[in-house]
C-alpha cells in the first residue's frame, strides 16, 4: 500500500487554506487548554488528546456533507470541533455542565450533536462501527444518498466488531466511510506489538473495501482523499477504507506516564507537525506572513476565552435530573 | 346468512409471533426484520417462515454470524430514523453482542443528554427444556432485566406472542423480547381480531386466595400446572404472570401477596443474584408486614444446563417442586 501525499506546488484558495489552518489551531489550542483545565480541576475523568493529529479532522470534515452522519471515538475534540460543534457546548461539557453538548452527561469522551448529525464519542473501542453500519444501512432504506464517516483508531482493528462491521459493510455496499487513525498505538501497546500484519489498510482490503493509506500529517492529502473516497461512497459504490498515518503527540490520556516509547520516536513525529509543516508550506507559496498568522491565533484565543468564560458561567444540572433520560420523555414518531 | 370471519383462529405461539411480525411489516415501512437465517432458512425456529417471500431481502435480511455487529446496526439504523426488529437465535449467543446492547442500546439516550434515543426491538429465543445442553439452553433474560434503559418483556401466552410486538415497536426506547423456546408448539385460539395488550403490567392468569405464584415466561405453564395440583388438595393458589421484567410491576405483585400472605417466585434463571431474588426483595420491602411465611423461591438448579433429558429435567423448576415449595408455606403458616 503506498502513502499518498500531497505533494508541494499545490494550488489552493488561499481563503479555503487557511480555513484549514484555522481549524488545525482551534484544535490545538482548545486542547492545550483543556490541559490547563484540568491541571486547574476544572476538568476530571479521562481526557485523550488529538494534539498531532488535528490534520485528520480538519481534512475530512469540509468532504462532509451538511446532512451526513459522523460516529466518533473517544479521542473526539478534534473531530466535535472540526465538525461545527460550538466550541462553547464542547467546553461546557468539559465542565460538566447542562449547557455542554451531551447536558454534560459525557464529558470528554461522548460528546453528542443530533442536529450535525454527530453520533457520538464512543468509548469502548470499536465499538462505534456497528452503529456506523447501522446509521448507513438506514439513509440507505430511507432513500437518503448520505454518507455515514466512521472514525476509529488502529487499535480497534484488533477488535472483532472491526472485521464483521467492514464485512457486513461490504456486503450490503454501504454508504460508510471507514476513517481509520493510525496513531501507532493501542493506548500503550505498539501496533506491531499487536497485530500479525500491520499494514491496517491492505486487511481492510481483503474484505473487497477499496482501501488506501494516507499521510496523516498532510491537511491537504486527508481532504483529497476523503473527498475522493466520499464522492465514490456517494455514488453508490458501497464503502471505502482510508488509514491515516498519524502520531499523537501527548500521552494516550492525562494519567499516562508514557513509558512505552522512547522520546527520540516522538520528536521524530515532531517534526512532522501538522501544523508546522502546512503553514510552512504556505509561507512558501506566498499565503501566509506573520501578520496572517497572528491573526488566526488572535481569533482563536478569543473564541477559546470566550467558550472558558462560557462553560465557567454554564450551570450544573439539578441532581432531580439524575433519572432524567433513562427512558425518554415523550412518544417520538 | 352472509359468511363472516371465524371470531377465533387456531395457532400456535410461534405462528402468533410470525403474524405479529408480518403485520408489523406491513403496517410501518420503517420496519425490518435483521439476524441470522431468518430469510431464506425461515428463521432457527422458523418464526420468520414465509416473511422473505413476501416481504423481500431488503426487508427481511440474512445477516452474516455477526451478533455483535447486527445487533449493532440495529441500533444505528434506530438511530437514524428505522424501527428494526432484530433477531438473535439464543439468549447465549446475545452474549456476543452484550456490548452493544449495554453500552450503546441501554446508555445512548442518558449519555447524550436526551438526544439520541434507541426505538429498537431485540427478539430472543431463551430457556431449556430441548436437550440442547449448556451453550443453547439458559435463561438470562434476569440479566438484561438488571440495566436501566432497557425494557424486558417475556411473553408466555399466546396473546402476548401475537399482541406484544407491535406496541414493543412503538416504544421509543430499546426493548428485548424472551421467547420460552419451549413455548413455540404451544396451540390454542385467538381472536381473528386480536385486541391490543400493554407492556406496562404484571397478569393474574389464575385467581386464588390462599398463596401467590410469582413467575413468567416458560415457566407461567409450570405455576399453573402447580396450581392445579395444590387446588386438587384444597389450596386454592393465584398465579401471576410478570409478563414485563423491567420495569417490574409491584403493585400488582404486592396487592396479591397483601391478599394471600405468601409467595412462591418461581424463576427458570438462576437463584444466585437472579430477577427471583429482586422480586423477593420487593416483596420484603413492599409487603413484609403482609406475610405469614417467608418468601420461597424454586429457581434452576444452579449448574450449566445440562444434556440428557433426566438431568436437565431436574435442572428445572416442575410442578412437583412448585407444588411442594407451596404446600410447605402453608404448612409454615399453621405450624
Amino acid at each position: 500500500m503506498t502513502v499518498q501525499q500531497a505533494s508541494p506546488p499545490f494550488t489552493i484558495e488561499r481563503d479555503h487554506a487557511l480555513a484549514l489552518l484555522h481549524q488545525m489551531l482551534r484544535i490545538r489550542r482548545f486542547e492545550e487548554k483543556c490541559v490547563e483545565l484540568y491541571s486547574a480541576t476544572k476538568i476530571r475523568g479521562f481526557v485523550h488528546l488529538y494534539i498531532g493529529e488535528e490534520a485528520v479532522a480538519a481534512g475530512v470534515m469540509p468532504a462532509l456533507a451538511a446532512d451526513d452522519a459522523i460516529v466518533a471515538t473517544y479521542r473526539e475534540h478534534g473531530q466535535a470541533l472540526a465538525r461545527g460543534l460550538p466550541m462553547r457546548a464542547v467546553m461546557a461539557e468539559m465542565y460538566g455542565r447542562v449547557e455542554g453538548c451531551s447536558r454534560g452527561r459525557g464529558g470528554s469522551m461522548h460528546l453528542f450533536d443530533a442536529a450535525a448529525r454527530f453520533y457520538g464519542g464512543n468509548a469502548i473501542v470499536g465499538g462505534g462501527l456497528p452503529l456506523a453500519v447501522g446509521v448507513a444501512l438506514a439513509d440507505r432504506m430511507r432513500g437518503l444518498n448520505r454518507v455515514t464517516a466512521c472514525f476509529f483508531g488502529d487499535g480497534a482493528a484488533a477488535e472483532g466488531v472491526f472485521h464483521e462491521s467492514l464485512n457486513l459493510a461490504s456486503l450490503w455496499q454501504l454508504p460508510v466511510l471507514f476513517l481509520c487513525e493510525n496513531n501507532l498505538y493501542a493506548m500503550g501497546t505498539a501496533l506491531e506489538r499487536a497485530h500479525a500484519r500491520t499494514d491496517l489498510a491492505a486487511r481492510a482490503a481483503s474484505y473487497g473495501l477499496p482501501s488506501e493509506a494516507i499521510d496523516g500529517m498532510d491537511v491537504l492529502a486527508v481532504e483529497a482523499a476523503t473527498a475522493r473516497a466520499a464522492a465514490e461512497v456517494r455514488a453508490g459504490g458501497g464503502p471505502r477504507f482510508l488509514e491515516f498515518r498519524t502520531y499523537r503527540f501527548r500521552a494516550h490520556s492525562l494519567y499516562d506516564p508514557e513509558l512505552y516509547r522512547d522520546r527520540d520516536e516522538v520528536e521524530r513525529w515532531k517534526a512532522r507537525d501538522p501544523i508546522a509543516l502546512f503553514a510552512g508550506a504556505l509561507r512558501e507559496q506566498g499565503l501566509l506572513d506573520d501578520e496572517a498568522m497572528a491573526r488566526l491565533e488572535d481569533d482563536v484565543a478569543a473564541e477559546i476565552a470566550d467558550a472558558v468564560a462560557f462553560a465557567e458561567a454554564g450551570a450544573l444540572e439539578p441532581v432531580e435530573d439524575l433519572t432524567r433520560f433513562v427512558y425518554s420523555e415523550e412518544r417520538r414518531p | 346468512m352472509t359468511a363472516t370471519l371465524p371470531a377465533t383462529v387456531k395457532l400456535t405461539y410461534r405462528e402468533a409471533m410470525r403474524a405479529a411480525i408480518r403485520e408489523a411489516l406491513q403496517r410501518d415501512e420503517r420496519v425490518f426484520l435483521m439476524g441470522e437465517d431468518v430469510g431464506r432458512y425461515g428463521g432457527c425456529f422458523a418464526v420468520s417462515q414465509g416473511l422473505l417471500a413476501e416481504f423481500g431481502p431488503e426487508r427481511v435480511r440474512d445477516t452474516p454470524l455477526s451478533e455483535d455487529t447486527f445487533v449493532g446496526a440495529g441500533i444505528g439504523a434506530a438511530l437514524a430514523g428505522m424501527r428494526p426488529i432484530v433477531e438473535i437465535m439464543t439468549v447465549n449467543f446475545s452474549l456476543l453482542a452484550l456490548d452493544q446492547i449495554m453500552n450503546n442500546a441501554a446508555t445512548l439516550l442518558h449519555m447524550s443528554g436526551g438526544q439520541f434515543n434507541v426505538p429498537l426491538v431485540i427478539r430472543m429465543t431463551t430457556g431449556a427444556g430441548r436437550q440442547l445442553a449448556a451453550q443453547h439452553s439458559h435463561s438470562l433474560e434476569g440479566w438484561f432485566a438488571h440495566i436501566p434503559g432497557l425494557k424486558i418483556l417475556v411473553p408466555a401466552t399466546l396473546e402476548d406472542a401475537r399482541g406484544m410486538l407491535w406496541p414493543a415497536l412503538q416504544d421509543p426506547d430499546p426493548v428485548l423480547i424472551f421467547e420460552n423456546g419451549r413455548l413455540y408448539t404451544l396451540e390454542g385460539e385467538l381472536p381473528a381480531e386480536p385486541p391490543p395488550v400493554d407492556i406496562a403490567h404484571a397478569a393474574v392468569r389464575r385467581p386464588g386466595d390462599d398463596l401467590t405464584l410469582i413467575t413468567y415466561g416458560g415457566t407461567l405453564g409450570t405455576a399453573l400446572a402447580a396450581a392445579d395440583r395444590l387446588a386438587a388438595e384444597g389450596i386454592d393458589a393465584e398465579v401471576i404472570d410478570l409478563r414485563v421484567l423491567r420495569p417490574l410491576d409491584d403493585a400488582t405483585v404486592l396487592a396479591s401477596v397483601a391478599r394471600t400472605h405468601r409467595a412462591v417466585i418461581v424463576d427458570e434463571g438462576w437463584r444466585s443474584g437472579g430477577l427471583s431474588a429482586e422480586v423477593s426483595a420487593r416483596i420484603m420491602e413492599g409487603a413484609f408486614y403482609d406475610l405469614d411465611a417467608p418468601v420461597a423461591r424454586v429457581c434452576s438448579a444452579e449448574v450449566p444446563m445440562p444434556y440428557p433429558y433426566h438431568l436437565e429435567q431436574a435442572a428445572l423448576p416442575q410442578p412437583d417442586t412448585v407444588a411442594a415449595a407451596a404446600r410447605a408455606l402453608i404448612g409454615a403458616a399453621h405450624g
